[in-house]
């Protein structure tokens, strides 16, 4: 039997402000057990909550980059559940009345533009961490909690099922983040839990519009992971089906160890929430002017960016994409290209050579010894023929190392090209001179031998003869 | 009758309370005379009435982003049943 997949996911992002949506206590990751926590946080009788400006800010923010509509009336609802990660046994979130709704996120697959829609996005509170006895969830006598990262802000994008496999999801998911660094309201470290995503997954038969039953599996934090467990439970899901069974809604966790999704038996079956309106927090009421402010405050985002590259710096889509991957890298180019450096150039030095260190180091751009203004005049010097594209890599790994200005690595190493026809030519005569059998080869025919030649030629150089005067020179001789 | 047996005991078992068998027939009596009460109101003509979010006459109160000092550990933890290593500590979760 053949099967779509339909899936869809729920992002969490924890939003960078100092302090928690409610309270005071600091956001900081990594902080020792339970010392980020107060009564209100904590959950203790008769506390307040008061929300954080930041984070209505932040959530605006998201919600129109992402394309949606901003509620102007918003409030706060109590989401009941038992779970020991949340000490009030509620979750302070948003029911019918989110901050923002109706959006929607293109993404590019196979060189296809795909429309995902968002259905909502919601602010609330993230819950604590617990530290199980056992080795798993599920063979623990106990656990201990950690209310650190309870009440650090949340927002939570709900995408519509419209995500058809493991490859779409992740293209979804890294569109996400990325945008979400562009805008600059989440750290999105995806190893400490910042970015996260819930997964939806059903199958229905081709050709058919109902959707089967869903399992989710929670808090998937790496794109491999989001890739692996929907490829597991694609495979799960279809040996069910093909069996003549049925599939159990419920909850699945990935496995990293054993490469599978496993089920979630909790105590607590009944997935009834009973939202009910927050008294102790009053409507968040925003107006056009506050929209339209913010609005005109977000950054160039990366489809805007990406077309920019290409029909003013000629760049290919495939680079143009790469370079606006994140706001960093963006902003990188954009400095090196006001320098008048060629954009091509800088974007193969960016991708290249300078990705490859990089990658190396474990650094990002912004750590990066080599500046874009170095880079930009790295760039022009090879536009300016002062040096060869070769001799260039060289002078690359010195600012590297050093951080210095290309120019001051080329003048102290002697690296100028050399463009001098007299100099070119003495050192091409005596290569002719001393390489009779690959001379004579040529002229019999043999267009390869020519390459040789140039090689000797440029050895002796100390790869500092321009090579299209080396290779001119050298034809006008032999031919 | 709107609310039934079962009802009660779902609402319980969500809540965590334990209600010895005798009182589920009272408890069940008394939420619906709770409904009943309630019902009252639906008699009222609403329309044209926006919808109530909050009973205060209050919007946007906000809380600058700044840091206030968090609550000593020792004190955090003063009220907890069980703790460990400055956690606090939880029986059994999943069932197993």
């Amino acid at each position: 039997m053949s099967y779509e997949t339909v899936v869809g996911l729920e992002v969490h992002s924890e939003l960078k402000t100092n302090t928690k949506i409610f309270c005071g206590c600091p956001t900081t990751f990594g902080g020792e057990q339970n010392t980020h926590v107060c009564p209100v946080c904590l959950g203790l009788p008769g506390v307040l909550p008061v929300i954080n400006e930041k984070v209505v800010e932040f959530a605006i923010k998201a919600g129109l980059a992402l394309n949606c509509k901003i509620n102007k009336f918003s409030k706060f609802d109590r989401k009941n559940y038992y779970y020991p990660d949340l000490p009030k046994n509620f979750q302070t979130s948003q029911f019918d009345l989110p901050i923002a709704e109706h959006g929607y996120l293109d993404i590019e697959v196979n060189g296809q533009t795909k429309r995902i829609r968002i259905t909502r996005i919601h602010m609330e509170e993230d819950a604590g961490k617990l530290v199980h006895s056992g080795t798993t969830i599920n063979d623990s006598s106990s656990a201990c909690v950690d209310y650190n990262r309870t009440g650090v802000p949340l927002i939570e994008i709900v995408s519509e099922p419209d995500l058809s496999g493991p490859e779409e999801a992740r293209v979804y998911m890294e569109k996400i983040k990325s945008i979400l660094e562009y805008i600059d309201v989440s750290h999105c470290k995806m190893e400490e839990g910042n970015l996260r995503a819930d997964v939806n997954v059903s199958l229905r038969k081709t050709g058919t519009t109902k959707l089967g039953t869903k399992a989710e599996m929670k808090n998937l934090n790496s794109f491999k992971m989001i890739e692996s467990a929907l490829a597991y439970e694609i495979e799960r899901q279809t040996e069910i089906l093909d069996d003549g069974g049925h599939i159990v809604q419920e909850t699945r966790t990935w496995d990293e160890a054993k490469g599978m999704t496993v089920s979630m038996r909790t105590k607590e079956e009944a997935n009834d929430y009973r939202y009910l309106p927050e008294p102790d927090l009053v409507p968040i009421i925003t107006s056009d002017e506050q929209i339209e402010a913010i609005r005109a405050g977000l950054p160039e985002l990366p489809d805007a960016r990406k077309k920019r590259l290409m029909a003013d710096c000629g760049l290919s889509e495939y680079d143009a994409a790469i370079i606006t991957t994140t706001r960093q890298m963006a902003e990188y180019f954009d400095v090196a290209i006001a320098q008048k450096a060629d954009a091509k150039l800088v974007a193969n030095w960016m991708m290249g050579d300078l990705a490859k260190n990089l990658n190396g180091e474990g650094k990002s751009i912004s750590e990066s010894p080599v500046t874009a203004e170095r880079l930009a005049e790295l760039v022009n010097l090879i536009s300016k023929g002062t040096i060869s594209s070769k001799i260039a890599k060289t002078v690359f790994e010195e600012m590297w190392k050093t951080g210095d200005a290309p120019e001051k690595i080329v003048k102290e190493k002697g690296l100028v090209q050399i463009t001098d026809t007299k100099e070119i030519e003495g050192i091409v005569d005596s290569v002719i001179a001393a390489n009779p059998k690959p001379v004579e080869d040529y002229k019999a025919g043999n267009a390869k031998s020519i390459g040789f030649l140039v090689g000797q030629i440029m050895k002796q150089s100390k790869g500092k003869a321009n090579p299209a005067m080396v290779n001119d020179l050298l034809k006008a001789k032999l031919d | 009758m709107k609310i039934t047996r079962k009802d009660v005991e779902n609402v319980a078992l969500l809540s965590r309370l334990e209600i010895p068998e005798a009182e589920v027939e009272t408890y069940t009596g008394q939420l619906n005379a709770f409904l009943e009460y309630a019902d009252v109101l639906t008699s009222l003509d609403t329309k044209g009435v926006e919808p109530t979010a909050h009973v205060l006459p209050l919007k946007n109160v906000f809380r600058a982003d700044e840091v206030k000092p968090s609550l000593d550990r020792e004190l955090a933890l003063s009220n907890a049943p069980e703790q460990e290593n400055g956690y606090f500590k939880v029986p059994k979760i999943m069932e197993g």
